[in-house]
């Protein structure tokens, strides 16, 4: 019986990286949630939104680093993420120009909404694949760890050790400063609150004034830059591939309907469920089940209910139980 | 009529022109991918067309009827099932088993903390025994010789066998899908689909035992002669000599055309069927749910039936040519199933040729698969006209070559969007 040591060892391998993780999915999923709420359809570009942000956010970085500016211990893409974030707010905001506005206009069904954005997430990726290719892009900089295993070890002479990576705070850090910032934008501020007023009755909020184009746009504009974040924390976190962040794209839509579609509480709280399943499914407990029982009934197999190639099933998994047993979501999103 | 045949003449333009310019073995190397094309767009129009329903899984569906292929022709592996072949079978069936005793459990139970405790218990206890039976077994499977095999191995039947049987094995798993996510919200099921098929995915990545997984299964068997064995007959060299052709292009030519005609005669009898469907009782019943589910279900129809109906038949046309195409490739390599390519690549063939309409799907299936082929050269020309006039070695000049390859993406999404602003019924619309 060691309970400091396997709670360390929790600590360590699900509790730390399904936080980090559960704030990207989070930010990605409120993006979607978003869209969802204001405009009303699924979008299915918004992965490869993410790694046009990110994109944008690398080849900035990589001037940044060139001319010698750094941010000390934290990572250069931070000072360049809010280039990456006007960048991508003005390819959206051309892209409803150009595309989605005249769907709207017509009030085409969701469905053809849902393969416009089809046509445009095929779009984005092959402009993010021409410009930066396809290799695996390595972009993290600055200090590798806050608080390394080593570290740990020797500050508590405990025997397993906890290493926390500085990405990993950043990610949880700005997670949290964005979540306040958005909340506060939507309760507290005139735009914010005809935006809510526009998600919950669109002909009410038209009759009270509420220009619709304007908070169409404040949408397009925050959706932007709650994918370039999430996008720029994940691929800071692990590294950047085009194609990773279509694979996100269940995940995140699986936070986004367990938590309610167009819910924006409910994308936050969707996105640690999924995060932490994927992760308590697929860990292997035999280390930290080792500490807590008796030597001679330590386990022999890795007691790992599913291996890690699964995890796409583990999202799919909750997202078919809250579909079947509760289809508005945990915060009853809406349902069109 | 006429606009119709305008199209497919140009589109056999197209063909031929490959043909004449680059070579007929490419020509009938694109045609055979644009026919199993055509048939997985004719399965997608079904869906959609038919039904409106949104099923962006088509890649899992194509992957299981590969999967049928090894399943059914691939040669036996000596002592496999012996070894682990009914406990795998008895696992899957008390896997089986644990959700419809679970499913019961929700259903007869009265709602409350009861219900959701045995739910808990039924699931738990499933698995566990699940895996207690599944995982000797599957361990007993992948120790034969596991450079060589390591899978459970086929029944070894002739390959066109496994066509249907790769029907067959799509729509079971589109009944299974149907059942939980059909009835729900559009997008819903789109979603879900999506989940489905990058499921069946790892599933095919990951499970050495079904079919070797990432070491994946080549040299499966063939329904045509090989190009080597042509070579060797004494006839067939005689043969393309007295016509003046090398006997080394003229078997790759025959092999092609053979394929060809085996997937000519399915496509034929695909569209026939779908035609006769359409124009039938139940095609107008099909429309109809599909144009006001409300009046029709007003009607006395069963719409989330017919539904599930259309959904499992459509996927079933899929599976056709999934198995299709692994027959084609002789190869089955999990690794290769991309969404872009098997999924949004079929979309853009149904919306391109016309939801509703066999022919359109038929027509988009040929059209965009040459595209989706022939744009990488066009690209690579086009690249190569602009920066003629840049510096050799320039970093611009040298990215710009290297990114020629990515314009395919680029392309298929402005066409798909350019035809859904401009002409969102498609090029032969439906009706």
């Amino acid at each position: 019986m060691d309970i400091l040591n396997a709670l360390v060892a929790f600590l360590n391998f699900v509790f730390v990286p399904g936080l980090a993780y559960g704030a990207q999915l989070a930010l990605g999923a409120l993006g979607v949630t978003l869209i969802y709420g204001i405009l009303r359809f699924s979008n299915f570009a918004h992965g490869d939104t993410m790694a046009f942000g990110t994109m944008v956010t690398i080849l900035v970085t990589w001037a940044l680093q060139s001319a010698g500016i750094g941010a000390g211990p934290l990572p250069t893409a931070l000072i360049a993420l809010p280039f990456g974030i006007a960048a991508t707010a003005a390819l959206v905001l051309g892209t409803d120009r150009a595309v989605y506005r005249f769907y709207r206009k017509q009030k085409a069904a969701p469905t053809i909404l849902v393969i416009v954005s089809l046509g445009v997430m095929f779009v984005m990726n092959g402009i993010v694949r021409f410009i930066i290719g396809v290799e695996e892009i390595s972009f993290a900089d600055g200090e590798r760890f806050l608080v390394t295993a080593g570290e740990f070890r020797a500050m508590t002479g405990l025997q397993e050790g906890l290493a926390i990576r500085t990405t990993q705070a950043i990610t949880v850090v700005t997670a949290i400063v964005v979540m306040v910032a958005l909340f506060w934008f939507l309760n507290r501020t005139r735009t914010g609150k005809s935006m809510r007023a526009f998600s919950d009755n669109e002909d009410l909020a038209l009759l009270s004034g509420i220009n619709p184009e304007r908070v169409v746009a404040v949408t397009w504009i925050l959706a932007a830059a709650l994918a370039t974040t999430a996008g720029v924390l994940y691929g800071l976190d692990k590294s950047f591939k085009a194609f990773t962040f279509f694979q996100l794209l269940l995940p995140i839509f699986a936070a986004a309907i367990v938590g309610g579609l167009g819910s924006p509480i409910g994308a936050i709280a969707g996105g640690f469920v999924v995060a932490f399943s994927e992760v308590t499914v697929t860990y292997a407990w035999k280390k930290v089940l080792t500490y807590l029982v008796p030597a001679d009934w330590a386990p022999d197999g890795l007691v790992q209910l599913m291996s890690t190639d699964y995890k796409f099933a583990v999202s799919f998994a909750i997202l078919i139980l809250v579909l079947l047993f509760m289809p508005t979501g945990l915060f009853k999103g809406k349902s069109v | 009529m006429n606009r119709t045949l305008l199209l497919f003449a140009f589109v056999a333009v197209l063909f031929l022109g490959t043909g004449m310019l680059q070579s007929w073995n490419s020509a009938l190397g694109i045609l055979n991918m644009a026919l199993i094309s055509a048939i997985m767009a004719l399965g997608v129009n079904m869906q959609w067309g038919y039904a409106g329903l949104f099923n962006v899984g088509v890649m899992g569906f194509v992957a299981l009827g590969g999967l049928a292929v090894v399943l059914t022709s691939a040669p036996p592996v000596p002592g496999a099932f012996a070894a682990g072949g009914w406990g795998v079978l008895g696992a899957l069936v008390l896997g089986a088993a644990t959700i419809a005793a679970a499913i019961q459990v929700w259903r007869r139970l009265p709602k409350g903390a009861v219900r959701t405790l045995a739910l808990l218990a039924v699931l738990v206890v499933g698995f566990f025994a699940f895996r207690t039976v599944f995982d000797p077994a599957v361990a007993a499977i992948e120790a034969i010789n596991p450079a060589l095999f390591g899978n459970i191995g086929g029944l070894g039947l002739p390959v066109l066998l496994a066509w249907p049987a790769g029907g067959l094995l799509a729509a079971a798993a589109a009944w299974a899908i149907g059942k939980t996510a059909l009835g729900l919200r559009s997008d819903y099921l789109a979603i879900a689909t999506l989940g489905i098929a990058e499921i069946i995915i790892a599933v095919m990545k990951n499970e050495d035992w079904l079919a070797r997984g990432v070491k994946n299964m080549i040299s499966l068997p063939r329904p045509v002669p090989y190009e080597v064995d042509l070579q060797r007959s004494a006839a067939f060299v005689d043969w393309a000599q007295t016509w003046g052709f090398d006997p080394m292009t003229a078997s790759a030519i025959v092999v092609k055309l053979c394929y060809a005609g085996l997937f000519g005669l399915v496509l034929v009898a695909i569209v026939a069927l779908t035609e006769l469907a359409l124009n039938s009782p139940w095609g107008r019943m099909m429309r109809a749910i599909r144009d006001n589910e409300v009046a029709a279900e007003a009607m006395g129809k069963n719409v989330t039936r017919r539904h599930l109906q259309i959904f499992v038949l459509g996927a079933a046309v899929i599976g056709i040519a999934g198995a299709m195409m692994t027959t084609l490739d002789s190869q089955l390599t999990p690794g290769t199933y991309q969404p872009l390519r098997f999924t949004f690549l079929i979309w853009v063939m149904v919306i391109v040729g016309g939801s509703g309409s066999n022919w359109g799907a038929v027509l988009g299936g040929f059209l965009i698969w040459w595209l989706w082929v022939m744009v990488e050269p066009i690209g690579l020309t086009l690249i190569g006209t602009v920066t003629a006039g840049m510096a050799d070695g320039s970093w611009l000049k040298t990215h710009l070559q290297d990114s020629a390859a990515h314009m395919r993406l680029l392309t298929m999404g402005l066409i798909l969007l350019l035809v859904l602003r401009f002409s969102p019924r498609g090029l032969i619309p439906g009706r």
